[in-house]
C-alpha cells in the first residue's frame, strides 16, 4: 500500500465538489468498514484504514526522501498546534515499532514561546508552557522551552550559514581569501558570540520583555510582524539545534499551510526563495537541514486524526488569532485558499504539487560559504543582484523618486547612504536612538539604508514597515555592521590589487 | 412534534475562543414541530451561544470553510451536512483548522 506517489495524482479531472452519497457509505480501502472521513477529493476512509493511511504516509515521506540518517539528532519544532503535535505523535509511533520499520533517529523537542510578541500575559504564557511540558515530559525526549525574548542574547554567528562538508582538497581561491579575512576580522573585533552564549532557560530579564514589545510595536503592519516573528523563531531554533548538536530540524507544516505560504510568499516578494521556503528539505543553513515531513497531510486530515486518536495538543493564540480576513497578506491568502478549497477540493493539492516542481539552482561552493551573498535575515541567497532592466530596479527607482518629491532635503542623504559616505553618519544619528534596552554590543546602530543592502527583496519590505531599526536585536545589528565593514575592506583590497596590476 | 434534544457540542483548534474559551458544552434544544437538523442547530448556536464575531465561525447559513465538523466522530460530509437530522445525545464537534484558530 505504497500510496504516497498516487495520493494527489489522477484527481485533476474532478475539479468541482462532488455531492457525496450519504449515510452508511463503505470505506474505499477495505470495502467493509463504515466510512468515517472524506479525505483528498472524495475518498471515504473508515477509522482504522484512516489511521493506517496516516501512519504510513509519515514513514513513506521519510523513506522517499532519505535525508535523515540512523542515530542522527533531530529537533522537532512543536508549536502546540495540531500539525506539529501530530508530527510528534508520528515520531513516537515510529520509534516504538519493531525493526525493520522502526525509525532510528534521536529526537528532541523545541517550543518557542512567542507570547511576548503576541501580547499574552505572563500567566497565560505560563499556563501554555505547563500544558506543553506535561506533553513533552510524557514523550521522554529531551526538550527545550525557549521564550522569544532569548533573541536578545543570540550571537551573530546564527546568521552565518555553515557549509556542511567543505571539500578540503580543492578550496577555491575566493574561499581562501574570504576565510583569511574572516579570521583576521575575528581576531580584531569583539565577537558578541564569545560573551553571550545563549543559555536555554525559560526565564528572561524584564528588559528583554520590553525590548521585544518595542520591536513588535515598531512594526507597522501585521504582515511585517508575522514575517519578523517567523524569522526570529527560525534563528532561535537554529541556534538551539547547533548548540546541542542537532543536524536536522523537523517543522510540522501541513500541505494546507504550505499552500498558503507559497501564495502569500509570492505576494510578499519571496518568489526567489519559494523552493526552500516550501520544499520537503530546506538547506539554507548548511549544517542544520530543515525538513517538513507533514507536507503531505491536509489540515483536515491532521485535525481529524488528532481528534479521533486523542493526540494531545495545546491551542496557543498567536498574532493571527481572531483577526479579520484582511488583517494581513498571510491571513487574506488563507481565507482565499480555504474558500476556494470548499468549492474546489483539489485547490490545495494543485498548489502543493506546484511547490514540488520548484527547484533552486544550487549556488556554487564559494557562493555558498560567502555570508554576504545571503540575506541577513532569512539567510536565503540574495535575489537583489539582478540586471538594471528588472522589476526590482524599477521599484527601487520609483521608490527613490517618490522620496525625493516628498522630502527634498533628504535627497543628498539618500545618495550618500548608497555610497556609504562619511556624511551619512550624521543622518543616521538623527534617525535613531540607542537601543539601550536590547543590550546592544555595538556602539553604532545601522539605519534602514545600511541594512537594506544586506537583505533580500522581501526582507527589505519588512524592514521598510519598521518605525525604527534600532529595536532589532543586537545579533542582527552587529552582524550587519560586520558585513558592512567587511565589504568596505574588500573594496579597499580590490582597489589596491588593481593599482598593483597596472 | 419533535421532542426536546440533549446534545454534546465540542469546539477545538481555537474555535472555543468564540465560546468563552470553553471546549465542551451540553445544550438542550427545545421541542419543535419539525425535527432538528444541522442547519437549524447552526442558526441556534449563532443566536444563543455565539456572542461576538459570528463571521469567524459562520459563513452564510453554514460553518466557515476551514472548520472541520464531525458528527458522532464521523465527517459531516458523510452525514448530509446541513440536512443531517439530529438525534438525542448526538455529539457534534467543530474544529478550526485555520492558522491561529
Ligand atoms: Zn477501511
Ligand atoms: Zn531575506
Amino acid at each position: 500500500m505504497c500510496q504516497v506517489e498516487e495520493d494527489y495524482n489522477g484527481l485533476e479531472c474532478k475539479q468541482e465538489k462532488i455531492p457525496v452519497p450519504t449515510l452508511d457509505r463503505k470505506c474505499v480501502k477495505c470495502k467493509e468498514g463504515t466510512a468515517a472521513l472524506i479525505i483528498r477529493v472524495s475518498d471515504a476512509f473508515c477509522r482504522s484504514c484512516f489511521k493506517e493511511y496516516f501512519i504510513h504516509k509519515f514513514r513513506a515521506m521519510l523513506g522517499k526522501n532519505r535525508v535523515i540518517f540512523p542515530q542522527e539528532k533531530v529537533l522537532l519544532a512543536v508549536s502546540g498546534g495540531a500539525a506539529s503535535c501530530s508530527m510528534l505523535s508520528q515520531v513516537i509511533e515510529g520509534l516504538s515499532r519493531d525493526a525493520p520499520k522502526k525509525l532510528r533517529f534521536l529526537p528532541g523537542i523545541i517550543y518557542i514561546d512567542d507570547g511576548g510578541a503576541c501580547g499574552r500575559s505572563q500567566e497565560e504564557r505560563q499556563r501554555s508552557v505547563d500544558q506543553l511540558k506535561s506533553i513533552f515530559t510524557h514523550t521522554g525526549f529531551p526538550y527545550f522551552i525557549v521564550p522569544l525574548e532569548q533573541v536578545f542574547v543570540l550571537p551573530s554567528s546564527v546568521l552565518v550559514p555553515v557549509t556542511p562538508d567543505p571539500d578540503p582538497s580543492s578550496p577555491s581561491y575566493k574561499h581562501a581569501v574570504d576565510q583569511y579575512i574572516r579570521e583576521h576580522k575575528l581576531a580584531e573585533e569583539d565577537e558578541p558570540s564569545a560573551a553571550a552564549r545563549l543559555r536555554v532557560e525559560d526565564s528572561y530579564p524584564p528588559e528583554h520583555k520590553l525590548a521585544l514589545e518595542s520591536l513588535f510595536s515598531s512594526l507597522n503592519t501585521l504582515t511585517a510582524k508575522e514575517d519578523m516573528l517567523h524569522t526570529l523563531r527560525q534563528h532561535l531554533i537554529l541556534h538551539v539545534a547547533r548548540e546541542n548538536g542537532f543536524s536536522k530540524v523537523m517543522m510540522g507544516e501541513s500541505c494546507s499551510r504550505l499552500a498558503v505560504k507559497l501564495l502569500s510568499n509570492i505576494a510578499l516578494g519571496r518568489g526567489a526563495a519559494l523552493a526552500s521556503d516550501t520544499g520537503f528539505s530546506d538547506p539554507r543553513f548548511g549544517d542544520v537541514g530543515i525538513v517538513r515531513p507533514m507536507r503531505d497531510y491536509s489540515s483536515k486530515e491532521i485535525a481529524a486524526y488528532c481528534r479521533m486518536f486523542d493526540v494531545p495538543s495545546v491551542f496557543i493564540p498567536g498574532l493571527e488569532t481572531r483577526t479579520p480576513d484582511k488583517a494581513s497578506v498571510q491571513r487574506l491568502t488563507e481565507a482565499f485558499i480555504t474558500n476556494l478549497q470548499a468549492e474546489f477540493p483539489s485547490t490545495v493539492s494543485t498548489i502543493y504539487r506546484t511547490s514540488e516542481k520548484l527547484h533552486t539552482v544550487k549556488p556554487s561552493e564559494s557562493e555558498h560559504s560567502e555570508p554576504a551573498s545571503r540575506c541577513l535575515l532569512c539567510v536565503c541567497a540574495l535575489d537583489t543582484c539582478v540586471d538594471k532592466a528588472s522589476a526590482f530596479h524599477a521599484t527601487l527607482l520609483s521608490e527613490q523618486l517618490s522620496q525625493i518629491k516628498l522630502q527634498d532635503v533628504s535627497h543628498d542623504a539618500l545618495r550618500c547612504a548608497e555610497t556609504q559616505d562619511a556624511s551619512h553618519d550624521a543622518l543616521r544619528c538623527t534617525e535613531t536612538q540607542c537601543c539601550g534596552t536590547g543590550g546592544c554590543s555595538s556602539n553604532r546602530v545601522p539605519a534602514h539604508q545600511d541594512l537594506k543592502t544586506l537583505l533580500c527583496y522581501s526582507c527589505r519590505l519588512t524592514i521598510k514597515d519598521m518605525g525604527s531599526v534600532a529595536t532589532l536585536p543586537a545579533y542582527i545589528t552587529a552582524e550587519a555592521e560586520r558585513r558592512r565593514k567587511r565589504s568596505l575592506m574588500k573594496k579597499e583590497i580590490s582597489e589596491y590589487l588593481l593599482e598593483d596590476a597596472d | 412534534m419533535a421532542a426536546p434534544l440533549g446534545l454534546h457540542l465540542e469546539f477545538g483548534g481555537g474555535a472555543e475562543l468564540l465560546f468563552d474559551g470553553v471546549k465542551n458544552h451540553h445544550v438542550a434544544l427545545p421541542g419543535q414541530s419539525d425535527p432538528w437538523d444541522m442547519k437549524q442547530l447552526l442558526a441556534w448556536i449563532r443566536g444563543n451561544m455565539l456572542k461576538e464575531r459570528p463571521e469567524l465561525f459562520m459563513q452564510g447559513d453554514t460553518v466557515r470553510p476551514g472548520i472541520l465538523v464531525l458528527i458522532n466522530d464521523a465527517d459531516w460530509e458523510l452525514m448530509g451536512e446541513l440536512e443531517y437530522q439530529l438525534q438525542d445525545q448526538d455529539n457534534v464537534v467543530f474544529i478550526s483548522t485555520l492558522h491561529g484558530g
